[in-house]
């Protein structure tokens, strides 16, 4: 009778080698970024002006993504048109301005500071703030029974 | 202590809950404009194929006008383009075309030789320009431009008998009183 299963010394190993080539794959970094080889402008110096301000333009299409990481055609458009205006010749706030002239403030991944979005801002401190203070009040109140049973024991 | 003071929290999930529950019924996607009350920002687009005249915000000056962002990839575009067509014929409004993002520079003219041609003019619009000018997200989107060249209105998505007679003719009417 054949034995359901041969034994297979170099099996174990196999499994092994697979298991880590696929850990090695794994630790490759993602591909990278959606911008086009051909998209890439030839100064470097105004490249990394181009992806910084990309990084912090929303994909208004696919809205939590930023204009450097997304594959969508007007994100592309809109990276492109970054590094037209950067070419021609405007300031890094000035690129910013024209895309948020159009868009508003949703465009940008980080919101600005302003009357608008002051709750946003400030909001999460302050609700630790009453947190934190309403522990405060508690601990507070926790010792003065403590010391008015203390007192009364004692008597 | 006042035990009323308990239920605090209570009352907070309260307002947050309903809070939450407005934002779910609200589409991400309509925001509100920053372009109205604007000046149609600066833009010029060519011909598209088979035209001699492109389409610049210059155009936009002296009566109340829709613009129209659309294109032949466009399903809802398809579905409101005999609306247009309407507009025209029936001479309610100009209609002014940015033909957005054809795949290739036949296809405009093509969807409009087939379906008809609705728009006073059209610019060609292949690298997004003119749609990133008017702060557009997808098609269709139309704008309402009023006599001194102003964005008035912004309407997301196809135009239909409904919307125009409830929402849009209203708006017509208003802006030409202007």
């Amino acid at each position: 009778m054949e034995p359901h299963f041969k034994a297979d010394p170099g099996g174990a190993q196999k499994g092994m080698r697979t298991l880590l080539i696929i850990l090695a794959l794994l630790a490759l970094p993602p591909a990278a970024h959606a911008v086009d080889p051909g998209e890439v402008l030839k100064d470097p110096a105004l490249e990394k002006r181009a992806r910084a301000i990309s990084k912090g333009l929303r994909c208004v299409v696919c809205q939590n993504q930023s204009i450097d990481d997304s594959d969508a055609q007007l994100a592309r458009d809109l990276r492109i048109l970054v590094r037209d205006r950067i070419v021609a010749g405007d300031s890094d706030q000035a690129v910013v301005d024209y895309v948020v002239s159009r868009y508003g403030d949703f465009v940008l991944l980080k919101p600005p500071v302003k009357a608008a979005t002051l709750v946003l801002w400030f909001g999460p401190v302050v609700i630790a703030l009453i947190g934190v203070m309403g522990l405060v009040l508690f601990f507070r109140r926790q010792k003065k029974y403590a010391a008015e049973l203390n007192k009364e024991i004692g008597k | 202590m006042n035990r009323l003071a308990y239920y605090i929290p209570l009352v907070l999930l309260g307002i947050l809950a309903v809070y939450f529950a407005a934002g779910l019924g609200r589409d991400p996607a309509s925001l509100k404009s920053v372009l109205i009350n604007q000046k149609v920002p600066e833009f010029s687009l060519p011909p598209i194929e088979g035209s001699n005249k492109g389409f610049s915000n210059a155009d936009l000056k002296s009566e109340v006008v829709l613009v129209n962002i659309f294109g032949s990839w466009c399903v809802s575009c398809r579905i409101e383009h005999p609306f247009l067509m309407d507009l025209k014929e029936k001479n309610i409004v100009p209609v002014y075309g940015i033909d957005w993002r054809e795949p290739d520079r036949q296809a405009g003219p093509r969807w409009l030789k087939k379906f008809g041609d609705p728009y006073t003019l059209i610019g060609d619009d292949p690298k997004s320009r003119g749609a990133i000018a008017f702060g557009v997200t997808g098609a269709p989107e139309t704008f309402f431009v009023d006599k001194k060249g102003v964005i008035r209105y912004k309407h997301l998505g196809p135009i239909t008998e409904q919307n125009w007679s409830r929402t849009l003719k209203p708006i017509l009417e208003a802006l030409r009183k202007e």
